[in-house]
């Protein structure tokens, strides 16, 4: 065995996808967004883009854990339920504005995430994949008794949060761009996250951790760190989505929100932060789809899921590493 | 509170813990032999209540319903180890995840496009649906205790089989090393599902057992599944041994951290107070038992022996 070099890390995928697609994969994604709202598609397509730039947040967020980290948290939904709760709580208590709310869905998100993540990851394999579910439930049993906020019913937002007094959210253009803007710039903090050498350690320790702690990094801190930032990153799309919707109900933390976003992830293409946002939107329009088709739309979609399971690998962006792959080479 | 509530709520414990070991058994075994996270065993468990209902109503018997209902679970399970789950065992757990999950959501809307979304529910035989007196001034339905007994039962059937029998130390030998076991002639594909077969049994018992105390619907199991997950990672995972004793403990902890933390709150707060942080810690109470004992013994406390 020669001596290993850097890069040997930084190849997060299992085959690390061509120049091309890495980069014009998210610009063309972000430019199409920001025009989109200008084709006049009516406000139920941009309403249906906007929640799913807030699920693709969530799902990157997800991604760096699940697939830079390799922890397969099955719990992320509480950070999404943490968040919404944060804007729910503050909006009905009459402190609905983002110098509230962004502090306190951070901060609480932060602690959740240093406490079940401390514990959590005490744990390798399935026993975190079940403590994580079991931590979720937790915080979605937590939600559903909290009488004074409707409780299993959850709560209604009266308005959605001010921006520094000012009530800008409500436009429902405004708010899109918001969105698109907290998206990119959230993206690029995890791209530059999984580039930097906290991430490429993160990255190794999925590899191989052994050989990493016999070079002295403190595996298990960082793996700590990036849950916690995944988590409160997680919380911030919480606090869009309940702006969005203008409603919290506990269902947001419920176990098969956690499992939608991992399938998000792996939709997309795991361990590539720009998948999570495309697989977000084929997770909706699949949604969306399929309801229209039928009311038990989810015996399809399970199937569904098995089937993606069972036999493509790699994702759509895989698939079309693929097509591009052979495209070059034939 | 009164001795007696107390001991009602303890025998309502331990019959929780009883189903829970139920599940939870079948859990740990696929796990530990195979490696196989089945998030879908919570699924053979609701089916089991389900398939109660309908064979019931079908053949007017209550033993031959239950009967019918066991063996349709049971083929059930089969077929889908054959067609989904055995391509699953090499999988990393996350494949495993993911398409388990699919098959909740996929069972969770086909038992409600089969039978509604509204709950169902199983009227017991005449001679089970009475109370006995276990003391002064305590009676307890008799079908819980038949549901104690059951599972008691069972857990012993289980000890002697794993414990006792060649398929039992064969089992033994698969957690431990499949790969080894494989090697030394054994047919591991005909082990893996007897041990599948086995798991998917108690599961569906387990359903066929709860249908006449609870109500039937759909995602009933996934309660169940969850607190099991709690029950094999406080016990250990692929530890029958440990999944018992983690059964009835969080069985325990659950129902009388439901009926009685509103009063124990209530001694150092008031009323309403206590009210709200009862009843939330009611909830969250196994959680918190399994973030203690992960914080103490990451492996559980029933750690299997081979594993690493």
């Amino acid at each position: 065995m020669s001596v290993e070099t850097p890069a040997m890390a930084a190849s997060a995928t299992p085959a690390r996808p061509s120049f091309l697609v890495r980069n014009i994969v998210p610009i063309l994604l972000f430019a199409a967004l920001a025009v989109l709202p200008f084709l006049g598609l009516g406000s139920y397509i941009t309403q249906l883009v906007t929640r799913m730039m807030i699920l693709g947040l969530a799902a990157i967020a997800l991604d760096l854990v699940l697939g830079y980290g390799g922890l397969v948290s099955f719990g992320h939904a509480a950070f999404l339920g943490i968040g919404a709760y944060a804007a729910g709580i503050l909006v009905t208590e009459n402190r609905g504005d983002v110098v509230y709310i962004l502090p306190a869905a951070l901060g609480v998100a932060a602690l959740f995430g240093a406490f079940t993540g401390y514990v959590s990851l005490r744990t390798r394999g399935v026993a975190f994949i079940m403590i994580t579910l079991a931590f979720g439930q937790m915080a979605f049993f937590l939600a559903q008794s909290l009488s004074r906020y409707g409780g299993d019913d959850g709560v209604t937002l009266y308005s959605r949060m001010s921006v520094f007094g000012a009530d800008v959210l409500s436009n429902r253009t405004v708010f899109y761009f918001v969105v698109l803007g907290v998206l990119i710039a959230l993206y690029a903090l995890c791209r530059a996250i999984v580039a930097s050498r906290f991430g490429r350690v993160l990255s190794a320790g999925r590899e191989n951790p052994v050989r990493l702690a016999s070079l002295g990094y403190d595996v298990q801190r960082v793996r700590l760190l990036a849950y916690i930032i995944s988590g409160m990153i997680t919380a911030v799309a919480g606090v869009l989505l309940a702006n969005h919707t203008e409603f919290v109900s506990p269902a947001y933390m419920s176990w098969q929100r956690s499992g939608e976003l991992i399938f998000i992830v792996i939709l997309g293409g795991i361990g590539r932060l720009d998948g999570a946002i495309i697989g977000a939107l084929v997770f909706l329009l699949l949604e969306e789809y399929l309801a229209e088709l039928t009311e038990h739309w989810k015996i399809i979609f399970g199937a569904l899921l098995v089937a993606v399971v069972l036999f493509t690998r790699g994702g759509i962006l895989g698939q079309i590493d693929k097509l591009l792959g052979r495209a070059r080479h034939g | 509170m009164s001795t007696t509530l107390f001991l009602v709520q303890m025998l309502n414990g331990l019959q929780l813990g009883v189903l829970l070991f139920l599940v939870a058994a079948g859990l740990t075994l696929v796990f530990g032999v195979m490696d196989f996270i089945n998030l879908a065993h919570g699924v053979q468990y609701m089916l089991g209540a389900y398939l109660a209902v309908a064979f019931i109503a079908l053949t007017g018997s209550f033993t031959l319903g239950i009967l019918a209902a066991l063996v349709a679970a049971l083929v059930i399970g089969l077929v889908l180890e054959v067609a989904i789950f055995r391509h699953l065992y090499a999988r990393d757990h996350l494949d495993q995840v993911l398409a388990t999950f699919g098959l909740i959501l996929f069972f969770n809307q086909g038992v409600k496009l089969v039978w509604g979304a509204a709950p169902l529910s199983i009227a017991l035989p005449e001679m089970l649906s009475g109370s006995v007196r276990l003391m002064d001034g305590l009676l307890y339905p008799v079908f819980r205790l038949v549901i104690i007994a059951a599972g008691l039962l069972v857990a012993l059937l289980l000890w002697f089989i794993v414990d006792r029998t060649r398929t039992g130390m064969l089992i033994r030998a698969g957690a431990s090393n499949a790969p080894m076991v494989s090697a030394l002639g054994v047919d591991i594909h005909r082990l893996f599902m007897i041990v599948f077969a086995f798991g998917t049994m108690l599961a569906g018992f387990a359903g066929v057992m709860a249908a006449p105390i609870l109500s039937v619907e759909p995602g009933m199991g996934d309660q169940v599944l969850i607190l099991a997950f709690v029950v094999i990672v406080i016990g250990g995972i692929g530890s029958i041994r440990g999944a018992f004793v983690a059964a009835l403990i969080v069985g325990l902890v659950d129902t009388l951290g439901r009926s009685f933390s509103v009063d124990l709150f209530k001694l150092f707060m008031t009323n309403a107070n206590a009210r709200a942080t009862g009843a939330s810690f009611a909830s969250m109470a196994t959680y918190i038992l399994m973030a203690a004992v992960l914080f103490f013994r990451p492996q559980g406390l029933f750690p299997a022996r081979g594993r690493t």
